[in-house]
C-alpha cells in the first residue's frame, strides 16, 4: 500500500520502520528537514519537507495514489486539516489522525465524518487507561487483553521469593492453581519463545496468558498481595495525568498531582474537582519527603523526562511504594532499563503505535486479518489476535500434527465463552479466536503464516 | 566501517561485469576473433573466482551503512571495475601496456571517450563492443543498477541512498518513488527505452547494425568512443542529426521523463535548469554557425554548417565527444565556446558531466546575492529553485564543489603539464578539461582528430583519475584516498 506519515517525531518513526518493513511504501512529511535525512538515511522511504495540511506538499507525496495518510504532527490543528484536506484531494484515502488535546477528544469523535477520520489515537488517554487498569492488578507489570477482554497476557516478574523460580513450564499451571500458559520470556535482554521444559530463573520476565476471570487467583498463587489502591501519587501534570485522574476519581481513589508550572496547575485545579493539585519541584528531595510519597499505595512518574521518571521510581521502589508506573516517552534502549527497579512501564508512543499497526494490518487485508496486534517484551515478540475462517488451514485437527512456524506459538483458543489454552491434543474451527505470539522478526500479517509450507 | 558488506556488494558488481561481458565476448566467437575471446574468457574466469571468494569470506554479513561506507564503496566499486575492465584489453593484447588498458577503460566507464588508441578499428568488433558498451553501463552506474536488481534482503533500509547519492551526478539528489529499488528501475527502465529508440532511429539513418548499436550506447552514456577513425564524420547527415538530438535528450535530467511520464509535463517543461540549458545550446549552436559559417571546408553550406555546430555544441555540452569535423580547425571563439561549454557540462541527474547546469545556476543566483549584500547588507533575500528556496546547506555544498573542482583542475594541469613530452598550454589543459569533465577529445595534440597515446604512463594515469573523480563528482574518490576515511570510531 502506499502510506504518507506526516510527522516525523517518536511515532512517525516508530511506525517507518514498521510499515516500511512490512513492504508498504512510505511517504514521510515533515517541516524539519533534518529529522527527515536522518528518516530517509535509515529506512527505504520517500520524504517531502514542508507543511502538511498544505495541498502542494500533500500533492507532492502523491496523495492522489496514496492508500492511508497517517497524521502524527506535533498540533491537533494540523492533523485535523491535513485529513481533511487530503480526503477532498482523494476520497478514497484512509485518514487516522492523532488527537490528543482534551479540548478536541469530543470533537474528534462527534465530528469525525466531517473531517472524514478513518481513525483517531488518543495515546495519552489510552495510556492512562493502560494505567487504570494496571492500578486495578499490583503485580502486574502489563496487561494487554485479547478475545474481547476475556482473555489477558499479564507481564510478571520472577521474583527470589516467587513459587515459580526454578519451575519447569510444564509445571506452571500446578503452582497457579489455575490453567494459564505462558507464551514468551524475556532474560537478559533477549527474548524467547519458551517450550515446555523451559524452566524459569530469577530475575525473568514472564508474559502469561491467562483468562481475566483468574487473575486474582494468578496473583494469590504466586504471592503477590494484591492490596487495592486507595491513594496514588502522580508525578508531572500533563495531559496523562489528566486522563488517569480523571478515570482515578471515578473510581474513588484519591490522588494528588505534584506539578512544576503554576499556571498549569491552577488549569488544573480548575479542572479536576476532588484532586489535590501541589506545585513543586519534583526533581526535589524536599518536594518527595515533604509529600510522604512513602505513604502512597502508587507512584506514577508522568513528567515529560524519560530521566526523572526514571530516577523517580528509583526512589520510590526504594521507599517501599507498593506499585511503581513509570511512563516513557522515547523507549529506546529499554534492556539498559530492564534491570533496574521502575516498576511497570508504560509507552504512549507504543500504545498508540499498536493502534495504528493494527487498522493497516485490517485494511490490508480482510480475510484472515489480525483483529488484535500488542507489541509485547520491549517490542520483540508480537501477540496477535485472529478469528479463524474458512480459508484457514488446519482448521479441526490436533495441534501435534500441525508444524507452525520457529518461535511461533499458539496462546489460546476460544470457542464462544469457551477459553482453551491448547496442548497438543486441541484443535481449532471456524469462528474461534485464537492468539499466536511470535517472537520472529518478520511480520505474521495473516493467520495462515504461522504454519510451516 | 562495515567492510564486509562492501566487500559482498563489490562481489555482486563482478558478477554483473561478467554478465555485461556476456555480448562483447559472443561478437567475439561470432568474428572468431582467437585474442579477443581469450581475453574475455580469461577475465571473466578471474573476476567469478575473486567475486566467489568474496562471497565466501562474507558470508554473515550486516546491513547497517552509513555516508561513509556509501562514498567509499561506490569509489572503491569504480576502480575494481576498471581494473577488472580493462583485462579484455590487456590479455588479448590489443592495448600491450596496462596502464593504457586502464586509462581506456575508465574513459569507457566514466563516459568520457578519449582514447589512447591510434587505430580503434584495429581493436576488433568484440573489444570495440565492450568499450562502447562500458558507457551505455558507466552512464546511470552500475551501483544503481546494482540497486535495481538488488536482492530485496535489506529492504527495510535507507542505507542504498548514499549509494545512489554517491554515484549519480547533481547537487540534491534524491529518490522519485519511495522504494530504492522501484527508482532505480525507473531510472533503467527510462535509460532502455531512450537507447532503443536511438537505436531505432540510427538505423533509419541507414548507419550499420554494429556501428548503430555502438554509438547509441556512446550516445545514452554521454561517452563518445567511435568505432570508426573517422569518428561521426562518415555517417548519413540524417544520422548525426539523430545523434545530435539524443545527446541533447541524455543530457537532461531523468526525473523530469519521469514526471513528463506522469503526465506533469508543464511542470517538467518549466524546470529551470531545463530552461537555462536548452538556451546555452540553441544560443551557443547560433554563435559558432555563425562564426564558423564559410571558414572551413565542411562549413561553406548554411544546411552543414548548423549540422556540425548543433553536433559539435550537444557533443560537447553533454560531455559526449563525438565529432563529425575536426573543430580545432575552428577559428578561436567557436573554440573558446566549446571549452567554456565543457565547465557547465549537462544536467544533474542525467548521464553527462561538468559543472551541471543546475550548479551553475545555483552558483550565478548565489553570487548575485552574495554581491547584493554588500550594497544592502541588512536585506535578507535567498536563493530560490524552481519556486522553492533552497536550502543554505545545498548552497555551500555547491560551493564546495566548485572549488574542489578548481583545485583539482589546477593540481592536474600541473601534473600533466610536467610531462616529458612537452606539450603546449592548449594541449595540457584541454586535455585536463576534456578528461576531467568526461568529455573526450580536448585540442590542439589532444583534438578530435588525435588521442591520448602522446602521454606518458604516469600522466596517463593521472588523467585517468581526473576522469573517475569527473564522473564520481570528486568526493567518493577523495574519500578513498582520504586516511580519516579509515579511522576507526
Amino acid at each position: 500500500m502506499n502510506i504518507i506519515i506526516a510527522g516525523d517525531g517518536k511515532v512517525g518513526s516508530m511506525l517507518t520502520k514498521a510499515l516500511s518493513g512490512e513492504g508498504h511504501d512510505l511517504t514521510l512529511i515533515d517541516s524539519n528537514p533534518a529529522a527527515l535525512e536522518s528518516t530517509i538515511e535509515r529506512y527505504d522511504v520517500m520524504s517531502v519537507q514542508g507543511n502538511c495540511a498544505s495541498m502542494e506538499v500533500l500533492r507532492n507525496a502523491g496523495v492522489q495514489s496514496a492508500d492511508l495518510l497517517i497524521t502524527a504532527t506535533g498540533k491537533d490543528e494540523v492533523n485535523l486539516l491535513t485529513c481533511l484536506t487530503a480526503h477532498g484531494m482523494n476520497p478514497n484515502l484512509h485518514t487516522i489522525a492523532r488527537i490528543r488535546t482534551p479540548d478536541y477528544v469530543e470533537t474528534a469523535y462527534a465530528m469525525r465524518r466531517q473531517f472524514a477520520l478513518s481513525l483517531t489515537v488518543n495515546p495519552e488517554r489510552q495510556t492512562a487507561r493502560e494505567i487504570d487498569r494496571l492500578l486495578r492488578y499490583p503485580g502486574f507489570l502489563k496487561r494487554d487483553k485479547f478475545a474481547n477482554g476475556m482473555i489477558e497476557i499479564v507481564e510478571l516478574r520472577v521474583d527470589d521469593n516467587s513459587p515459580l523460580r526454578d519451575q519447569p513450564l510444564y509445571q506452571m499451571s500446578s503452582v497457579t492453581k489455575c490453567q494459564v500458559l505462558v507464551c514468551a520470556v524475556v532474560r537478559d535482554g533477549r527474548t524467547t519463545i519458551p517450550s515446555g521444559d523451559f524452566i524459569l530463573r530469577e530475575g525473568d520476565r514472564i508474559f502469561v496468558t491467562a483468562s481475566a476471570n483468574n487473575l486474582t487467583v494468578l496473583l494469590n498463587s504466586i504471592g503477590l498481595i494484591t492490596t487495592k489502591v486507595r491513594s496514588v501519587i502522580i508525578a508531572g501534570g500533563g495531559r496523562i495525568a489528566f486522563y488517569l485522574t480523571t478515570l482515578l476519581l471515578r473510581e474513588g481513589i484519591a490522588v494528588k498531582i505534584i506539578e512544576q508550572d503554576r499556571e498549569r496547575c491552577e488549569e488544573l485545579a480548575e479542572k479536576l474537582d476532588g484532586a489535590t493539585i501541589v506545585q513543586g519541584d519534583i526533581s526535589k528531595q524536599s518536594v518527595l519527603e515533604s509529600e510522604h510519597i512513602e505513604d502512597a499505595d502508587a507512584i506514577i512518574a508522568l513528567t515529560g523526562l524519560d530521566e526523572l521518571n526514571v530516577i523517580l521510581s528509583i526512589y520510590a521502589n526504594h521507599m517501599k511504594v507498593p506499585q511503581v508506573i513509570t511512563k516513557l516517552g522515547r523507549g529506546e534502549n529499554m534492556e539498559l532499563l530492564e534491570k533496574l527497579p521502575i516498576g511497570s512501564v508504560v509507552s504512549p508512543k507504543e500504545l498508540c503505535f499498536n493502534t495504528i499497526i493494527r487498522y493497516v494490518r485490517a485494511m490490508k487485508d480482510t480475510s484472515g486479518a489480525a483483529v488484535t496486534v500488542h507489541s509485547i517484551a520491549d517490542g520483540q515478540a508480537e501477540a496477535i489476535e485472529f478469528i479463524v475462517d474458512q480459508d484457514t488451514k488446519h482448521c479441526g485437527e490436533k495441534l501435534r500434527d500441525i508444524r507452525l512456524k520457529k518461535n511461533v506459538l499458539l496462546a489460546s483458543i476460544t470457542h464462544g465463552r469457551q477459553i482453551e489454552f491448547p496442548n497438543g491434543e486441541s484443535m481449532f474451527h471456524p469462528g474461534d479466536r485464537i492468539v499466536v505470539v511470535s517472537g520472529e522478526k518478520f511480520p505474521i500479517q495473516q493467520l495462515n503464516d504461522i504454519f510451516q509450507n | 566501517m562495515n567492510y564486509k558488506m562492501m566487500i559482498r556488494i563489490h562481489a555482486w558488481l563482478l558478477i554483473l561485469e561478467v554478465a555485461f561481458m556476456i555480448p562483447a565476448l559472443v561478437i567475439s566467437l561470432y568474428t572468431g576473433d582467437g585474442a579477443a575471446i581469450s581475453g574475455f574468457a580469461w577475465t571473466m574466469v578471474i573476476a567469478l573466482g575473486t567475486s566467489a571468494l568474496m562471497f565466501l569470506l562474507t558470508r554473515h554479513a550486516e546491513h547497517k551503512f552509513y555516508a561513509r561506507e556509501g562514498m567509499v564503496t561506490t569509489g572503491m566499486a569504480w576502480i575494481t571495475l576498471s581494473l577488472v575492465g580493462c583485462l579484455p584489453f590487456f590479455i588479448s593484447g590489443r592495448i600491450p601496456n596496462f596502464i593504457d588498458a586502464f586509462f581506456e577503460i575508465v574513459s569507457g566507464f566514466t563516459t568520457t571517450g578519449a582514447s589512447i588508441c591510434p587505430d580503434v578499428e584495429a581493436l576488433g568488433k568484440g573489444i570495440l563492443y565492450w568499450r562502447s558498451f562500458s558507457h551505455w553501463v558507466g552512464g546511470m552506474g552500475i551501483l544503481v543498477f546494482y540497486l535495481a536488481i538488488a536482492p530485496a534482503d535489506g529492504k527495510n533500509d535507507g542505507s542504498t541512498l548514499h549509494i545512489l547519492r554517491a554515484e549519480s551526478p547533481g547537487p540534491s539528489v534524491n529518490k522519485m518513488v519511495p522504494r530504492m529499488r522501484d527508482t532505480a528501475s525507473i531510472l533503467y527502465k527510462l535509460y532502455i527505452v531512450l537507447t532503443v529508440l536511438d537505436i531505432i532511429f540510427l538505423l533509419i539513418g541507414k548507419m550499420p547494425v554494429f556501428d548503430a548499436f555502438c554509438i547509441a550506447y556512446g550516445t545514452a552514456g554521454t561517452g563518445g568512443f567511435s568505432v570508426l577513425n573517422s569518428g561521426c564524420a562518415t555517417y548519413t547527415p540524417f544520422a548525426q542529426n539523430v545523434t545530435t538530438v539524443f545527446m541533447l535528450l541524455f543530457g537532461v535530467n531523468f526525473s523530469l521523463y519521469y514526471l513528463m511520464i506522469l503526465k506533469h509535463v508543464s511542470q517538467a517543461l518549466h524546470d529551470e535548469e531545463l530552461k537555462l540549458y536548452l538556451t546555452i545550446v540553441f544560443t551557443s549552436i547560433v554563435l559558432i554557425a555563425i562564426n564558423v559559417f564559410g571558414r572551413t571546408a565542411d562549413t561553406s553550406g548554411l544546411e552543414p554548417t548548423i549540422r556540425h555546430s548543433a553536433f559539435q555544441v550537444a557533443s560537447i555540452i553533454t560531455t559526449t565527444g563525438y565529432s563529425t569535423v575536426d573543430f580545432d580547425q575552428w577559428p578561436n571563439f567557436s573554440k573558446a565556446i566549446l571549452i567554456c561549454l565543457m565547465f557547465v557540462g549537462a544536467c544533474a541527474g542525467s548521464t553527462g558531466g561538468g559543472i551541471k547546469v543546475s550548479r551553475v545556476l545555483l552558483l550565478w543566483r548565489n553570487l548575485r546575492r552574495n554581491m547584493h549584500s554588500i550594497f544592502h547588507p541588512n536585506e535578507v533575500r535567498v536563493v530560490k529553485m524552481n519556486g522553492s528556496r533552497v536550502d543554505e546547506q545545498t548552497l555551500k555544498n555547491v560551493s564546495g564543489y566548485l572549488a574542489a573542482y578548481v583545485f583539482i583542475v589546477i593540481i592536474t594541469f600541473l601534473l600533466v603539464s610536467a610531462d616529458p613530452g612537452n606539450f603546449d598550454l592548449t594541449t595540457n589543459f584541454s586535455a585536463v578539461m576534456a578528461t576531467f569533465n568526461n568529455i573526450g577529445p580536448g585540442l590542439s595534440k589532444v583534438g578530435p582528430t588525435c588521442n591520448f597515446s602522446i602521454y606518458d604512463n604516469f600522466s596517463t594515469f593521472v588523467l585517468s583519475i581526473a576522469m573517475l573523480l569527473g564522473r564520481l563528482e570528486i568526493f567518493p574518490i577523495l574519500a578513498i584516498m582520504s586516511p580519516s576515511t579509515y579511522k576507526r570510531g
